[in-house]
């Protein structure tokens, strides 16, 4: 047995939005990819291995981005990661369509002083188009090996990996080619830096002192904060005011212009034919699809089509999933007999079967959705989308995308929630996932399936159901606005954004979207949903009830006095004086609280306490519905369905809110500010209604 | 940086030529346009421009969408 030492390399992937950075990844790494979020931020990451000759090379994805300041997240997080974590080897992904604008990302990775190699992806297009490169004359002027290469199609994978290789085993010699700034720059830089050294030798050292010089007369956010209060801070100062008396402008627009300077003039030698490229089609389809009067049908449109596909077609192997948990756990009651170690049979088919087995029947759900958004996402229309919805998002504060989680949210939160994620800004993304839980959900709708026709008459059925919809709605609106004031305050992101040209999503691509958001669902809501339904069903089963006192009762009866004497059911005692103001006794306070786990849960639990079996729903929903009927009045019926809409969010939601936003605390924020603004509303409701009708 | 001529960008219509003179934002945004190649001196062609909502250009051969608010914070100068 012959061990092979294997040298292990770290690859960063940095590049612009729309540089086919995702398909040079999948090209390089196949379909072994792990996807986490960076520590302490909502950006996600892609982590993959591969191995190579002699090389065990890992890959990390770093997100889009089209310069390395310190005002995006994503940038942050891409900056921080190449000074932080110090990969071996950088591979700056270019458009070849764009090159000077892809290539301004590249000068950074320069002033960074980090190795990198360049690929000049989608070459094919470029080529056909009659563009040449100089790939050796490029090569010589920017330090760095350039590859060709077709990400979609798996062209220019050996030598891309071989370029890796070279520039991760060779020695490090400094550039010959320094981006120059001019004289006066040139100037203040040598002062600042000299600063640096002197009173911040921690800084010099980790960045280096032209990186750290160059950074703060840009006025980076990250490097003054490192300097409030030091002497450095005056000479800089000083500088930029000098600077800025010199050019009549910022430093950093000058520093801008100089980079461009540098990349037009490596241009100017290296590439053949600069004509406008590619954009006649594109421009073409834009006519019709950003139409100021047909956009947003045709948006419109496309949504119900992702809707529809996500809640019809998916309804097909939702069922089957359905009666396979069904079936398991009348499998495992038929095999397992009642009296050995009751408690865990009871805990397995009533606690973890069903909990588990509710979320794991969404997955079909989440797969199509996930399927339809990489399609629109990766053929360039949801920039479109974002754009057509961009002026009524607007007025709410938010972005044009925000509107797509939202309309997904009238089917399930939790796949709304994880689409949240297309939303670059976090104000904008946070804000969104706040007040998602406010479209009325699927699940909800079994409320108002069972509550609507007991209180209400036919003629005033759909009315009702619409208004509970549009009380969301203009709730979730209003919660919004308040949001980006209070919490989520701060300058709205600007709407600027690239509308790349659309292309033909590539299959592979799709599957692989789709795979690794279902994967991270499943991961990640599905062990937070184990220990919930565990908690649910020990909180609705003990403790127990004596059983003498059980004998000659029905199924039903003993349901009933069992969850009267859980602690479920004396929650819900010890919380009527709370909820009495809004028309709710102690019977609808323990159906709420088991309605937590899950909003259909509601009415399983109301049958339950109410001793009907929820078995047979033909004949005895009615009855259910005449227990209700005779113990409420329509006012506290509707008041009933005003609180499962607005308040607390189910399990499965709150597990995703966590997961989504990286923290606790924002899923406990989420969950205890609905539940109080369910209260006052319904209080007002109820309480303005009783006065008004007596 | 202050050319007599100067007009928000979001009062040229489309198909113009237009170079920028200045951009009159904050730092964040400001810096933002720069990396997507948007500063002083760049040339910009207006795509599309429908009076009201969002606004279309074409900057360095790729497609930016703004904000009628950015493009208001555009200075740009005719340039034939």
């Amino acid at each position: 047995m012959t061990i092979e030492r294997q040298k292990k390399i770290t690859v960063a992937l940095a590049g612009n939005p729309n540089s086919g950075k995702t398909s040079i990844f999948n090209m390089l790494t196949g379909a072994s990819q792990q996807v986490a979020n960076y520590p302490g931020t909502t950006v996600e990451t892609k982590q993959a291995h591969c191995t190579y000759k002699d090389f065990r090379i890992t890959f990390v994805d770093l997100p889009g981005a089209y310069g390395l300041t310190a005002f995006s997240e994503e940038e942050l997080v891409a900056r921080n990661y190449i000074i932080n974590e110090k990969p071996d080897v950088v591979v700056d992904v270019i458009d070849c369509s764009n090159v000077e604008r892809n290539l301004y990302l590249t000068t950074q990775l320069i002033e960074i002083d980090v190795p990198f190699v360049l690929a000049f992806n989608m070459s094919d297009i470029a080529r056909r188009r009659g563009v040449v490169f100089d790939n050796g004359r490029l090569s010589t002027l920017l330090e760095a090996p350039v590859v060709s290469t077709v990400g979609n199609k798996a062209e220019g994978r050996l030598a891309l990996l071989d370029a890796i290789i070279a520039v991760a085993g060779a020695d490090r010699k400094p550039r010959t080619h320094r981006i120059i700034y001019g004289d006066e720059i040139e100037k203040s830089l040598k002062r600042i830096e000299s600063a640096i050294r002197s009173g911040h030798p921690e800084i010099a050292s980790r960045y280096g002192s032209r990186w750290a010089a160059i950074k703060l007369l840009e006025q980076d956010n990250e490097m003054l904060t490192k300097i409030s209060d030091s002497p450095l801070r005056g000479v800089l100062d000083g500088e930029v005011v000098r600077l800025k008396r010199i050019f009549r402008d910022d430093p950093e627009t000058v520093i801008a212009d100089k980079r461009y300077g540098f990349i037009s003039g490596a241009c100017q030698e290296a590439v053949k034919a600069t004509v406008e490229l590619r954009h006649t089609t594109s421009d073409l389809a834009d006519v019709v699809l950003t139409h100021r009067v047909l956009g947003l049908p045709i948006f419109l449109l496309l949504m119900y089509l992702v809707f529809y596909l996500t809640f019809t077609v998916a309804a097909f192997p939702m069922a089957w999933l359905e009666q396979f948990f069904g079936w398991l756990a009348g499998f495992i009651a038929a095999l397992w007999p009642a009296d050995v170690v009751n408690w865990l049979r009871s805990l397995l088919i009533d606690g973890v079967i069903p909990g588990v087995g509710g979320i794991l029947v969404f997955v079909p759900n989440i797969l199509i959705l996930f399927l339809a958004i990489a399609v629109l996402e990766d053929s360039g229309y949801m920039a479109r989308a974002a754009f057509v919805m961009d002026r009524l998002m607007h007025k709410i504060g938010l972005h044009g995308k925000s509107f797509i989680p939202m309309l997904i949210g009238f089917g399930c939160s939790v796949p709304a929630i994880m689409a949240t994620r297309i939303l670059e800004d976090k104000r904008n993304r946070f804000t969104t996932i706040m007040v998602l839980p406010l479209m009325s959900c699927g699940a909800r709708l079994t409320i108002y399936g069972l509550l609507i026709p007991a209180f209400f008459r036919q003629n005033w059925r759909g009315p009702v159901l619409w208004l509970i919809y549009l009380i969301g709605i203009i709730l979730a609106v209003v919660a919004a606005k308040v949001l980006r004031f209070t919490v989520f305050r701060g300058e709205t992101t600007p709407f600027v954004m690239e509308l790349p040209p659309y292309r033909v999503p590539t299959l592979k691509s799709i599957l692989n979207h789709t795979w690794i958001r279902g994967w991270l669902y499943l991961k990640k809501a599905g062990t937070v949903i184990l220990v919930f339904s565990i908690v649910l069903w020990a909180a609705m089963n003990y403790p127990r009830v004596e059983d003498e006192s059980l004998t000659g009762k029905s199924v039903e009866q003993v349901q009933q006095a069992q969850l009267a004497n859980s602690i479920i059911g004396r929650l819900g005692r010890a919380i009527e004086p709370a909820i009495r103001p809004l028309g709710f006794d102690w019977k609808i306070g323990s159906a709420l609280i088991g309605a937590t786990a899950a909003k259909e849960l509601f009415v399983s639990q109301l049958s339950i306490i109410y001793a009907v079996s929820s078995r047979d729903e033909s004949s005895t929903a009615p009855t259910l519905r005449s227990h209700l009927q005779a113990d409420y009045t329509p006012l506290a019926g509707f008041c009933i369905m005003l609180f499962c809409l607005i308040s607390s969010p189910c399990f499965a939601t709150v597990a995703v809110t966590r997961s989504e936003t990286g923290s606790w605390r924002w899923a406990a924020f989420q969950f205890i500010s609905l539940t109080a603004l369910a209260y006052a509303v319904t209080l007002v409701v109820y309480q303005l209604g009783a006065f008004f009708i007596g | 940086m202050e050319t007599k001529n100067a007009i928000p960008l979001s009062k040229v219509g489309e198909g113009f030529l237009v170079s920028v003179v200045g951009v009159d934002a904050g730092r964040g945004l400001r810096n933002r346009l720069i990396s997507m190649g948007l500063f002083t001196g760049t040339q910009i062609r207006i795509v599309r421009n429908d009076g009201s909502g969002p606004f279309v250009i074409s900057v360095k051969n790729s497609r930016m969408a703004l904000g009628r608010g950015v493009a208001d914070k555009i200075m740009v100068t005719l340039s034939g």
